[in-house]
């Protein structure tokens, strides 16, 4: 039984509202409960502020106003996910972290050509488990993208 | 890396540090102020660099510093007594082996013709002072000697002891290794049996690392010479994990024949004089040199000094840079005699992972103290000052950290003469460079962004400042110039100044330029003073002809940004006819700042404190609505902007009544002013600065971040930023010049 390790994935399911949303476990740091953010001046309404992780000062991502699903109003039931974004460490605010998944590369599909841009540019592959559809986010288009060139 | 790599590097962060010595020694030297130990100093200086070079075969590199070292060596025992001129000259070949240095890093490449110009310059140097022919034993075979051998033809012998690493390899020294003393004082009959001290020599060396310092006390006078009589005696010092036996054994047939002494001794006390100080002092070179023709041939002792004096030296310099790059306190008998033994180099990022850590604590501390006063449990026995003593310690070992980083201005101080050299020589000014407070210690990242502009403003110094020779002997000053740079503490802050005794500011000329760029309107009149601070003016530039020294349309506009972007102020005070001082001020260190804790809604900000200069309570009748949205405050006898701060960073909608609020009054570094209208002030506080790049990007409005006590983050405020974003458009243009560089 020689498991090619090469196309096999681990995913961090997670939830937004009723939607399913993933990212690469690899590039998943930790994952922490919400605190109070401190709010930046002019910025985009996805970026909630910034919090303390243990000395670093941490950028949170309102991950469902960057997808277009609408502000959140966090309670301490939702989640941060601390990824590595390039050298940098963002917070994903998430409703919920659901499962870890385990799928090979065939089991990721494109995402269907739908209308909605912000859907398409953040959004990498879709896996089908069931009656599930998780879709995985590529996490190099979350911040505001000037300054990811600017940087 | 690659461990030869990384050796390589630590080679040349220490050729770094030895030429700057070699600089600092020869200027020394130069002002007549040297003694013997500059000497050495500088001697050991070029000679490291040889043989680290020498270790890595850079060939550019050994050849010209074994030049260099061979004139230094020539002139070693009149050093002091030398003419400025060939004072000059060795500096400028000083120069010329920092850019061989920077070649073998690699940079830029250097003219073959530069360094045999300056070889033939060192020559030249050396004919001068011919009378000394006390060289010849230093000559290397692999080199040309310099002088010729003398009129009875001696030719020094050299024994290379590498060579037997072949067969035997010297017993490394391991964990055991001890250092031991032997003193070994041939007798006649020692050399009548046949036996040779130069091979028992070579035997020694192979139990392990040998130095060997030689006695000639006993040498007599040259007419009182026994050809055949033994005079010399060694003391050698020997690294090895062998045991007595083992070096007796080497003395085995010999025993009879010689005075032999075997001391271990402790591995702690190395007090053997330096390599490069144990050459013998000139009268004994002398007597040396007078014997010399005696002794050839029938003592194999001259052999053996050569030979001794030889790998003495270049056996212990490589041993040098194959230090780990943490430490350079290792316990060698060669580097006992250095100055500088109590020094250890430390990576730079550890030094920052202990900053951080310490900031950690200090916010942990805090916030545990603010837990314990809440719940009341301070009040406990014991406790209340158990957490007294525990801020004292954490600030304690805060300031201790932040010393670590702390160096002394001097390595950007000492970059300077050579600039000066340089410029002088361009512009045929004679300038004299002065120095004063380079112990002034100051953060390391301070100090990087330092070198700049000061580079910059040495060269305006000199290029606008001094006058030319003639110029100055008219207005009846000496031809000579002086260009004067101190540093010094004041009230936590580093002050730097650089002032020369020049013509001063031209106010006519500088107020001419300034309305012909339209900086100024025509009709302003402007204070002494204003006048002079429009160098610092974006576009200004006031060099008639645009020269290769300065300007070229970065000017001093750029000098202030930078010293701005540390947290620094600059100013300049000039007086027609003898000259201008330029002051700055900068903060000691880049990683915590004094601020003022307010809050605005339920947000607390930091606003540091050298922005703040008075906090007032607003009075409904002296705010003043201007046009429909601006509001200005009535402060003594004019009126300041008022912004509330919470609006602007958009921390609530509607613009906040003054009276529900405080105000602090606070100032630019170009001296504009605002009041800005806050909630609250909660205090002031020492806070550790945490960047926003690193993790997100720069925010407008605001300058940093920190973390407070309560564990959670506060924005610090960028107080320019707040005034610039009030100030007109035009205004705004300036800012991207942020970003120009000060490459020059």
């Amino acid at each position: 039984m020689i498991n090619t390790s090469n196309d096999r994935n681990e995913l961090i399911a997670f939830r937004i509202e009723d939607q399913e949303y993933s990212v690469d476990i690899m590039s998943v740091r930790e994952i922490r409960g919400w605190t109070a953010a401190t709010p930046l001046p002019q910025s985009p309404d996805y970026v909630r502020g910034v919090i303390n992780l243990r000395g670093t000062v941490l950028p949170i991502v309102d991950l469902s106003a960057r997808l277009g699903l609408g502000t959140v109003e966090p309670t301490p039931r939702h989640v941060i996910i601390v990824v590595h974004i390039g050298k940098r460490i963002v917070g994903l605010l998430v409703d919920a972290v659901s499962d870890i998944l385990a799928v090979n590369d065939d089991a990721l599909q494109p995402v269907p050509d739908v209308a909605c841009n912000i859907v398409q540019s953040f959004l990498s592959a879709i896996i089908t488990i069931e009656d599930r559809m998780i879709s995985l986010v590529s996490l190099d288009k979350i911040l505001p993208e000037e300054e990811l060139v600017a940087a | 890396m690659d461990p030869i790599e990384e050796i390589k590097q630590t080679f040349f962060q220490e050729c770094e540090e030895l030429l700057a010595e070699l600089e600092t020694g020869l200027l020394t030297l130069r002002a007549g102020d040297g003694d013997e130990e500059t000497v050495n100093a500088v001697f050991r200086a070029v000679h490291s660099v040889k043989g680290g070079a020498g270790a890595f075969a850079l060939d550019n590199l050994v050849s010209f510093s074994h030049v260099f070292e061979t004139v230094m060596e020539e002139m070693r025992s009149e050093c002091q007594s030398q003419s400025r001129e060939t004072f000059d000259v060795l500096l400028r070949a000083a120069d010329l082996l920092v850019d061989l240095v920077r070649e073998a890093r690699g940079g830029a490449v250097v003219a073959t013709e530069r360094t045999t110009l300056m070889t033939t310059e060192l020559n030249n140097c050396l004919a001068q002072n011919a009378a000394s022919p006390a060289s010849e034993c230093q000559s290397e075979d692999q080199f040309e000697p310099l002088m010729e051998a003398d009129a009875l033809g001696f030719v020094p012998q050299q024994i290379i002891f590498d060579d037997l690493d072949g067969d035997i390899e010297p017993t490394s020294s391991g964990q055991s290794a001890q250092i031991w003393s032997i003193v070994f004082a041939p007798h006649n009959d020692l050399y009548a049996t046949a036996n040779d001290a130069v091979v028992l020599l070579r035997e020694l060396s192979r139990l392990g690392e040998i130095d060997t310092v030689l006695a000639m006390d006993s040498l007599p006078a040259l007419d009182a010479i026994e050809p055949e009589h033994a005079y010399f005696s060694w003391t050698i010092q020997l690294t090895s994990d062998c045991s007595e036996d083992d070096i007796r054994e080497v003395f085995d047939f010999v025993e009879d024949e010689c005075d032999l002494e075997i001391r271990r001794l402790s591995n702690d006390i190395q007090a053997a004089p330096d390599t490069d100080t144990i050459t013998p002092a000139p009268n004994d070179i002398d007597r040396f040199d007078a014997a010399r023709s005696e002794l050839l041939g029938t003592d194999p002792a001259s052999d053996a000094l050569i030979s001794d004096t030889r790998t003495a030296t270049t056996e212990a310099e490589p041993d040098e840079t194959v230090e780990t790059p943490a430490i350079t306190e290792t316990p060698q008998a060669q580097q006992a005699a250095s100055p500088q033994q109590s020094t250890i180099r430390v990576d730079l990022d550890r030094v920052d992972i202990l900053i951080n850590l310490v900031g950690e604590l200090v916010i942990n501390q805090s916030m545990l103290a603010q837990h314990a006063g809440v719940s009341g449990f301070s009040k406990e026995q014991g406790v209340g000052t158990g957490l007294d003593e525990l801020e004292r310690l954490t600030r304690e070992i805060q300031d201790s950290v932040m010393a670590i980083r702390a160096q002394p201005v001097k390595s950007v101080f000492q970059r300077m003469p050579r600039l000066v050299r340089e410029i002088s020589a361009q512009t045929g000014k004679i300038v004299r460079l002065e120095t004063e407070g380079e112990t002034t210690e100051v953060d390391k990242t301070v100090i990087e962004k330092l070198t700049d502009p000061l580079t910059h403003m040495i060269r305006n110094a000199i290029d606008h400042g001094l006058e030319t020779p003639e110029q100055r002997t008219a207005a009846g000053k000496p031809a000579e110039g002086v260009v004067r740079m101190s540093a010094n503490h004041r009230s936590g802050r580093i002050i730097i100044q650089i002032s020369d005794d020049g013509a001063g500011i031209n106010r006519d000329r500088v107020l001419e330029i300034a309305r012909h760029k339209g900086l100024i309107s025509h009709s302003e009149i402007l204070s002494h003073d204003e006048i002079d601070n429009l160098i610092f003016k974006p576009g200004f530039s006031t060099a008639e002809e645009v020269s290769s020294i300065s300007g070229r349309g970065v000017g001093m506009d750029v000098v202030k940004r930078s010293i701005e972007s540390l947290g620094g102020r600059i100013s300049i005070s000039s007086t027609p006819g003898t000259g201008s001082v330029f002051t700055m001020s900068l903060p000691l260190t880049l990683a915590v700042l004094d601020g003022m804790v307010i809050t605005v809604g339920d947000q607390a900000l930091i606003v540091p404190l050298n922005n703040v200069i008075e906090t007032l309570s607003p009075r409904a009748h002296k705010i003043k609505y201007l046009g429909p949205h601006e509001r200005v405050m009535a402060l003594r006898d004019q009126h300041v902007p008022l912004v509330d701060l919470g609006h602007l960073m958009g921390l609530r909608d509607h613009l906040m009544e003054p009276s529900g609020g405080v105000c602090i009054l606070v100032e630019n570094d170009a001296g504009a002013q605002i009041a800005l209208l806050v909630d609250d002030i909660l205090g002031q506080r020492q806070v550790v600065i945490k960047s926003l790049e690193q993790n997100y990007r720069k925010v407008d409005l605001i300058a940093a971040a920190t973390i407070l006590g309560d564990g959670r983050v506060a924005l610090i405020v960028d107080i320019d930023a707040v005034i610039c974003s009030r100030q007109s458009s035009s205004d705004h243009t300036i800012r991207p010049l942020e970003q120009t560089s000060l490459a020059s």
